[in-house]
């Protein structure tokens, strides 16, 4: 759970002010950049796993840091997998927009900063739906977090990781009540991000 | 004192030119308004003059403060002191009240509530600050979107069809607003209307721009009784139909 909030926390940093700046600037590699987010919002978890091992793993280029099997290669993972969700829904719900609402903002004497936060403010809905999707994503997922964590024992062991381990051994109560667990938190989650999207108006 | 200053102005669209061979001056102070048949590119030209974009070709310039500005020399600072009405307004999906308060806000202005409630309150819609835009009438929708402008006190305002569709109690609200603003603030206002009635009743000095070309300028009581050009004739006659 603290894995997921802080990877979620660094996605939402990262993704929410890229997003913005991507459908806003005329940048020349935008059709490019923009398939690969689109790649990267469907990334196989496994597959992210393996390549963070591989670069974390004592042959691996940042091997020396000894992050392998620790909380903070979890979070990388976990970032990777939600940081184009974020950027990708943040975007295309800017780009949603309605066109005329620049000239609009800039005719009120907004400036570009100013005109920034205020669409940002209007895709609200979008940017929190991305942040949903990103945090859907990252808690369910088993693959990288297994691989690059390891699901050490009260260290890197995580909900979804104990489901399998307990599934594993036969202890299937265990498992379920742990499956119902990460159910309820998705539930209250989504719930909760619906009652502020309602509060905000 | 000449405010705007356009020469040779030219502007095109990918392939499509939308205006051309522009000269026009405006002084201060004045209500100038434009007249055309539709897809003349009015919108476009007070798109320009609101330097929200710069002209393809040629030289569209405002003199704010003793300073000649351009699309490109004008700080925001400069830019503050315009203001805009577009043809069709795009609100923040927010309330009433946020819409109107919005230009305050980002200028950083202190006693942003009791401005716009005097705003609302001279638009008729005090009632409604609560309300969420989405909800408005068309009617309702161009009077938030005048308040909003107006709120900011523009040295020039910059008016895109403010009244079309409107009932003739909407269309007297808002005429009545902006010359009040044109007496008191020495406001210059640049008016795009199809009702030639309204230009009549407002402006100073009409100008006719006809497929991309402004064809004639005159006062107001030169270009209804005695205009220059055929095509005004017939244009105020109605046989250009649009
Ligand atoms: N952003 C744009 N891209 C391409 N063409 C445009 C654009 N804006 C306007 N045009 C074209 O320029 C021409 C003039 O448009 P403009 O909106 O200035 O006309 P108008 O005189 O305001 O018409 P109306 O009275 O119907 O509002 C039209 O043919 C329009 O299709
Ligand atoms: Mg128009």
């Amino acid at each position: 759970m603290q894995v997921t909030i802080t990877a979620l926390s660094i996605s939402a940093v990262v993704g929410i002010p890229c997003g913005a700046w991507f459908a806003l600037s005329k940048l020349p590699g935008k059709r490019i950049l923009t398939t690969f987010i689109y790649t990267g919002m469907g990334l196989p978890p496994v597959v992210v796993g393996l390549v963070v091992y591989l670069f974390l793993s004592r042959q691996g280029v940042f091997g020396d840091l000894g992050w392998l099997f620790s909380f903070r290669a979890m979070v990388i993972a976990q970032v990777i997998l939600a940081t184009p969700l974020v950027i990708g829904i943040t975007m295309s719900s800017i780009l949603g927009l309605d066109p005329n609402l620049r000239p609009q903002l800039r005719a009120l004497g907004a400036t570009e900063w100013q005109i920034t936060r205020a669409l940002l403010f209007e895709a609200r809905f979008g940017v929190i739906l991305g942040l949903v999707a990103g945090f859907g994503a990252i808690i369910s997922e088993v693959g990288a977090v297994m691989l690059v964590g390891g699901n050490i024992d009260g260290r890197t062991r995580v909900l979804t990781t104990a489901i399998v381990l307990e599934t594993q051994r036969g202890h299937f109560e265990v498992a379920l009540a742990l499956g119902i667990i990460l159910l309820s938190i998705s539930f209250a989650t989504n719930f909760l991000l619906m009652i502020l999207q309602g509060r905000r108006w | 004192m000449s405010l705007y200053q356009l020469e040779h102005v030219e502007h095109v669209y990918r392939e499509t030119t939308v205006l051309k061979h522009l000269n026009l001056t405006i002084t201060a102070g004045e209500i100038f308004a434009l007249v055309g048949p539709s897809g003349a590119g009015k919108s476009t030209l007070l798109r320009l003059m609101a330097l929200l974009e710069p002209p393809s070709e040629g030289k569209v310039q405002i003199e704010l403060n003793g300073k000649p500005l351009t699309y490109h020399k004008a700080s925001i600072t400069d830019r503050r002191q315009l203001g805009m009405v577009f043809q069709r307004p795009t609100m923040l999906t927010r309330s009433v009240y946020a819409n109107v308060a919005f230009g305050l806000h980002l200028r950083g202005q202190h006693g942003v509530q009791s401005q716009v409630k005097h705003m609302l309150e001279a638009v008729a819609l005090q009632h409604l600050a609560q309300r969420r835009v989405q909800s408005l009438s068309g009617g309702e929708l161009q009077r938030v979107a005048l308040a909003r402008a107006l709120i900011l006190q523009p040295k020039v305002l910059l008016l895109d069809e403010p009244t079309a569709n409107l009932d003739p109690y909407n269309i007297g609200i808002i005429e009545n607003l902006v010359r009040r603003h044109h007496d008191e603030d020495g406001t210059t206002i640049i008016i795009v209307t199809h009702n030639v009635f309204q230009a009549k009743r407002l402006a100073d000095r009409v100008g006719l721009l006809l497929e991309s070309e402004l064809i004639e300028v005159a006062d107001t009581d030169t270009f209804f009784n005695h205009p220059q050009d055929p095509r005004t004739q017939a244009f105020l006659s109605g046989d250009l139909i649009y």
